[in-house]
């Protein structure tokens, strides 16, 4: 890619990120959450790729931690949805971390966790499939 | 009790998850884990049933309280119309993971695999046990996505094509199903099943509801191969690897077709004649063209595939006779015995189908061909397979004293009861069509002159023997759901589920 493209992807690249942070740790209160917070951060990551060129070794070891980190995010969420089984009145899914106040950023109990494990996952997700394109296409060449 | 009903979704989603990373490391695992978590779920499921327990269970995902009467939460219901797919979901499943042991081994990439199998399951046990429509929907897309990817896990020409006819058909019936549950949700404002009966019975009659039925008729309808809708079917259930095949025809058009359709035709909907005469009609042209289509055909899988359309014709035509002897408030009895057939023979096909293809999977396995006018003669080579594959013939073909011949037994029975005299002779002809087909399978494979270009002839690895003989033995011994005794346990909750 150009100079212009590289440029203005290592400016704009941060903002992206910490926006989606923004919009998964905010999922609670404001419109958004996991998902979309998760696809914007996948953005930030597809965007480098692109401007930075596409080293088939690097990317292959990319998708393979990707692949992992989304197993690891589905099996976290698991995880906090089960311990309700042993926590509080022993029902799948309860919500037993305290509420706190409403409108506060550390409130609703398990709820914004949960939004972190699914921003991970479709942050994984979505970059995996990218990735997996991505070398299909070098390979086929 | 209850509190065990999440694990049928819990356990095979975090099989499915440990699998990429476990197996990395130990490349045993997946194969391993898979059929054990199966076999944990179906222990659960018998141990259930035996209990005795005639109240259905509910269980409140997240522990919320209805809110003046109305449900918020999203209910996992178990009843005895769920109680028995679970269990035949998860037998066939772990049979089928079993018999993957040996079978997947000439595969690459068998982590993916199996981590998309457990997530079918998980699909499926959702599907089967949820109260409430938009989870069903998404359980549904589980089951059905990871179908789409196992029926091109070939990757070759004809897996994919067959794979993407199946994603643009399914997706189609994906839109249709949510385009009716979002009018359903316009129309009555909650998406509890229960409730939205509750509703639905005070509303009464209106043309609104109609247009939903046959969105879902048309929906389901695809998702189950009923005849208009078949053209998926065969070239997918033919191209997917032989445990899946017997998984897709055996179980998922089931769990996520005509279980869906009934469930909400009979216990949400109010019964009318009008769709229970569509229901009829649709059964009977997939029961006749099936089974006519399937005696040409030439591929040993494709057959079979035919012939799964026929055999859900059969469970359909059951459960249409019920609906149109109740919406016309005839016997509640003759209602009963119609629908008792279906469920009968929808266990029963989920049983011998699945041996079918195993046993189609043997002889690929052994022969590398599938192709019936090139086999003959395996008899002598394989006494096992020809042994389950007569088996499975006879029991689909409704010869006595195999489990098929009880269930269409009973059907037959049932329509001339209701003075359906032209169903019930219909239901026998195709019968003897079946019988023909099979016999033509069974003589092209095992019993002809042995041909000289097959060179060798493997042998069938110890799995895919055992989880065959497994389902022969069943083939027999599910004869015996018809003893009074037992079919009051097995059978009778889940009719009496449906009428009321």
């Amino acid at each position: 890619m150009t100079s212009i493209v590289k440029t203005v992807t290592r400016l704009v690249v941060g903002v992206i990120f910490i926006y989606g942070i923004y919009i998964i740790l905010h999922g609670h209160l404001t419109p958004g959450g996991g998902f979309a917070g998760g696809a914007i951060i996948a953005g930030a990551f597809i965007l480098l790729v692109l401007a930075y060129g596409s080293d088939m070794l690097k990317l292959k070891a990319k998708e393979a931690g990707s692949s992992v980190m989304e197993s690891l995010a589905i099996l976290a969420f698991l995880l906090m949805a089960v311990v309700a089984f042993f926590l509080g009145t022993k029902v799948f899914f309860h919500n037993y971390l305290p509420k706190g106040i409403i409108g506060d950023l550390i409130s609703a109990g398990v709820i914004p966790l949960y939004n972190i494990a699914v921003g991970i996952e479709v942050a994984a997700a979505l970059f995996t499939i990218f990735l997996a394109l991505v070398i299909f296409k070098e390979e086929s060449k | 009790m209850e509190s065990f009903l999440p694990l049928y979704m819990v356990t095979p989603l975090a099989a499915a998850f440990l699998i990429p990373l476990v197996g990395r490391v130990f490349s045993a695992f997946a194969r391993t884990i898979t059929p054990l978590v199966f076999l944990l779920l179906l222990i659960l499921g018998i141990h259930y049933l035996l209990s005795g327990i005639s109240s259905p269970l509910t269980y409140e995902v997240g522990g919320w309280q209805p809110v003046n009467g109305i449900p918020i939460a999203i209910y996992l219901v178990l009843d005895g119309f769920s109680t028995i797919l679970l269990i035949t979901i998860n037998l066939i499943a772990f049979l089928a993971a079993f018999y993957s042991i040996s079978y997947m081994k000439k595969y690459t990439a068998e982590n993916n695999y199996y981590t998309l199998f457990c997530l079918m399951v998980a699909g499926m046990n959702g599907v089967v046990l949820t109260g409430d429509l938009f989870n069903l929907y998404v359980f549904l897309e589980i089951a059905a996505i990871s179908s789409y990817a196992l029926v091109a896990f070939g990757v070759e020409k004809t897996e994919l094509e067959a794979s993407f006819k199946y994603q643009v058909l399914g997706g189609m019936a994906s839109l249709l199903i949510l385009l009716a549950i979002g009018l359903l949700y316009w129309a009555t404002s909650t998406l509890n099943i229960t409730d939205i009966s509750h509703i639905l019975m005070i509303q009464g009659d209106n043309k609104i509801i109609l247009f939903i039925q046959i969105l879902l008729i048309t929906g389901f309808g695809l998702k189950a191969a009923m005849v208009p809708f078949h053209a998926w079917l065969p070239d997918a259930h033919s191209s997917a690897p032989s445990p899946i095949s017997a998984m897709l025809s055996g179980i998922l058009i089931k769990a996520i077709g005509v279980y869906v359709l009934f469930r909400l035709l009979f216990n949400m909907f109010t019964l009318t004649y009008e769709i229970a005469l569509t229901i009829t009609v649709l059964a009977v042209l997939s029961m006749v063209i099936g089974g006519i289509l399937a005696i040409g055909q030439q591929d040993y899988k494709r057959l079979l595939a035919y012939s799964s359309i026929s055999q859900v014709g059969y469970i359909l035509l059951a459960m249409g006779i019920g609906m149109m002897v109740l919406a016309q408030n005839g016997a509640k009895e003759i209602a009963a015995l119609a629908i008792l057939g279906g469920l009968f023979h929808l266990i029963n096909h989920a049983v011998f189908k699945g041996l079918m293809f195993m046993n189609a999977g043997a002889v690929e396995h052994a022969t590398g061909i599938r192709d019936l006018a090139k086999l003959g003669g395996l008899a002598k080579w394989l006494p096992l397979t020809s042994a389950t594959s007569f088996t499975g013939s006879m029991a689909i073909s409704g010869i006595p004293p195999f489990s098929g011949f009880f269930s269409k037994l009973i059907i037959i029975i049932a329509a001339i009861q209701a003075n359906y005299y032209l169903l019930a002779f219909l239901a026998a002809l195709v019968s003897i069509i079946t019988l023909a087909y099979f016999l033509k399978l069974q003589k092209n494979i095992f019993y002809a002159t042995f041909p000289e270009h097959i060179e060798r002839v493997r042998k069938i690895p110890f799995t895919m023997k055992c989880s065959m003989v497994m389902l022969a033995i069943l083939c027999l011994a599910m004869s015996l759901l018809i003893i009074p005794g037992i079919r009051d346990i097995v059978l009778i909750p889940a009719v009496e589920v449906l009428i009321d």
